[in-house]
């Protein structure tokens, strides 16, 4: 069964519409790679999954639990809504660590907050607050930034804040995690080590999503690749099959710059 | 002489100092709720704090003070501040706290405001519910961005309490003038200056640590 299902999703912003009858389906495991050029939707799509923006139409399933069905009405409360945000996790751009926290702290953060929700936190404090200290230091080792602990963001370059954002996007086991565009703020020098750690996730099996400018990349660690323009899904294949034999003139048209670039 | 003036202008500082902190203590968090009001999705609520805001930014505080005091006593007959030193001094905390509430809830929407989406949109996908993120995440981030804003009303509202004396409370000013009336003294009020330079020369350390405390995140 695929672990996502999204059909039919439409979006507008205004009166420019933005998603255009999206339907995909991805399996467990797998690492799913959406290029485009800007503008075309990608990150909208995205962003339409964790929930920060609301589809006008159609419909997302997780492991066949209905998240959201706009036919249905959404009458999405906040509590509902959080939980269903759990399923996704996300990786930004621009990494949104918060400025006030450690690299730990950042990690820890939510893990604690939903901890509290426990009805046994109060009597076995200590021991949860022990583990999820020990499970954010664990990530952040994953992560390679075990010396970087007490760093707060200011203090770390790009590339070593968006892995704590990865590590803090991992530490609630998501079923799948997203990632927006995760190289496009880093130079690139730094874009590398980002790439890497993401490398090792697909080698794991972690299930993702990954919006990216990076085609060699998205060829080599996708399992699937969608490539969108205006709104549209125009081709969806195998990873090396739509970047090495695109289907329809606009991706071969999209590729071309990339390749003679 | 000396001694007898210092002795009645550190009367007349207690005044002033308790004008001053009660006024923070009220107007610091009634001016954050007031801020959020302003960003409510509920637009009536938002043009009603915002006309708030007009009318008493676009008014003299001293005139707020004159109405706020004798107004009562006018319209409903007898002064509900009563005739004494404690009433006039409440009256006076009531007047500021509205008047620096209004005040400080620009500069509160601004500190909110200027965080990023990202910030707020990070601790959504987090599965953190709006009070989460509000504590947790945009509180600490606004407090830094609003302490340089803050500590220029807060000097101001140090000075502002003179205002007091239009209401005939026996403030730090007005102590140092009593002098000049009834002596024919000239020093003392210069002497009373002294004692707001001090006072403020200590609010203005007290920011500056405050600035250095949250200087380990930008």
């Amino acid at each position: 069964m695929a672990i996502l299902e999204v059909k039919n999703i439409e979006k507008h912003f205004g009166s420019t519409q933005v998603l255009r009858n999206v339907s995909f389906s991805m399996e467990e495991g797998n690492a799913l790679a959406i290029i485009g050029s800007s503008g075309s939707g990608k990150t909208t799509l995205l962003r339409c999954l964790n929930f920060l923006e609301t589809p006008d139409s159609g419909s997302i399933a997780v492991k066949g639990e209905m998240l959201y069905d706009a036919s249905r009405g959404a009458s999405q409360n906040e509590r509902e809504l959080r939980k269903k945000r759990l399923h996704f996790g996300m990786v930004f751009q621009s990494f949104h660590l918060f400025p006030q926290y450690t690299a730990l702290e950042n990690v820890m953060l939510a893990e604690q907050l939903l901890a509290k929700e426990r009805p046994d936190y109060k009597q076995n404090k200590k021991a949860i607050l022990d583990e999820i200290h020990a499970h954010g230091e664990a990530l952040l080792k994953k992560m390679g930034l075990e010396q970087r602990e007490n760093h707060y963001p200011h203090q770390l370059s790009g590339g070593q804040q968006q892995r704590v954002a990865i590590a803090r996007a991992l530490a609630l086991k998501p079923d799948i995690l997203c990632f927006d565009e995760p190289t496009s703020a880093l130079d690139p020098e730094l874009t590398g080590e980002v790439l890497k750690v993401i490398r090792g996730l697909a080698d794991q099996k972690t299930t993702m999503i990954i919006v990216t400018h990076e085609m060699a990349f998205a060829r080599d660690v996708a399992d699937e690749i969608i490539f969108m323009d205006d709104g549209y899904i125009v081709e969806q294949g195998k990873a090396r099959d739509v970047i090495e034999h695109p289907q329809e003139e606009r991706t071969r048209q999209f590729l071309s710059r990339y390749t003679n670039g | 002489m000396f001694v007898q003036v210092t002795m009645e202008l550190l009367r007349g500082m207690g005044t002033m100092f308790q004008i001053f902190i009660l006024t923070l203590i009220f107007s610091l968090p009634l001016g954050l709720v007031l801020a959020l009001g302003t960003m409510s999705k509920f637009k009536p609520l938002s043009y009603l704090i915002q006309i708030l805001v007009w009318i008493i930014r676009g008014t003299p505080l001293m005139l707020q003070l004159i109405i706020i005091f004798y107004g009562p006593g006018m319209w409903l007959g007898h002064n509900i501040w009563g005739g004494n030193e404690a009433g006039r001094i409440t009256a006076t905390v009531v007047a500021f706290t509205i008047n620096y509430a209004c005040y400080f809830s620009v500069i509160f929407r601004g500190g909110i405001e200027g965080i990023p989406a990202g910030q707020r949109e990070a601790g959504q996908v987090l599965g953190m519910t709006r009070s989460q993120i509000f504590f947790k995440i945009t509180l600490l981030q606004m407090v830094k961005r609003v302490v340089p804003p803050m500590s220029n009303e807060i000097i101001t509202l140090v000075k502002d309490t003179s205002l007091a004396r239009i209401i005939a409370a026996q403030e730090l000013t007005q102590r140092g003038y009593s002098f000049m009336k009834s002596a024919g003294l000239v020093w003392p009020l210069f002497y009373t200056g002294l004692f707001y330079l001090i006072f403020v020369g200590v609010l203005t350390l007290l920011f500056n640590y405050f600035e250095k405390r949250l200087d380990y995140f930008r």
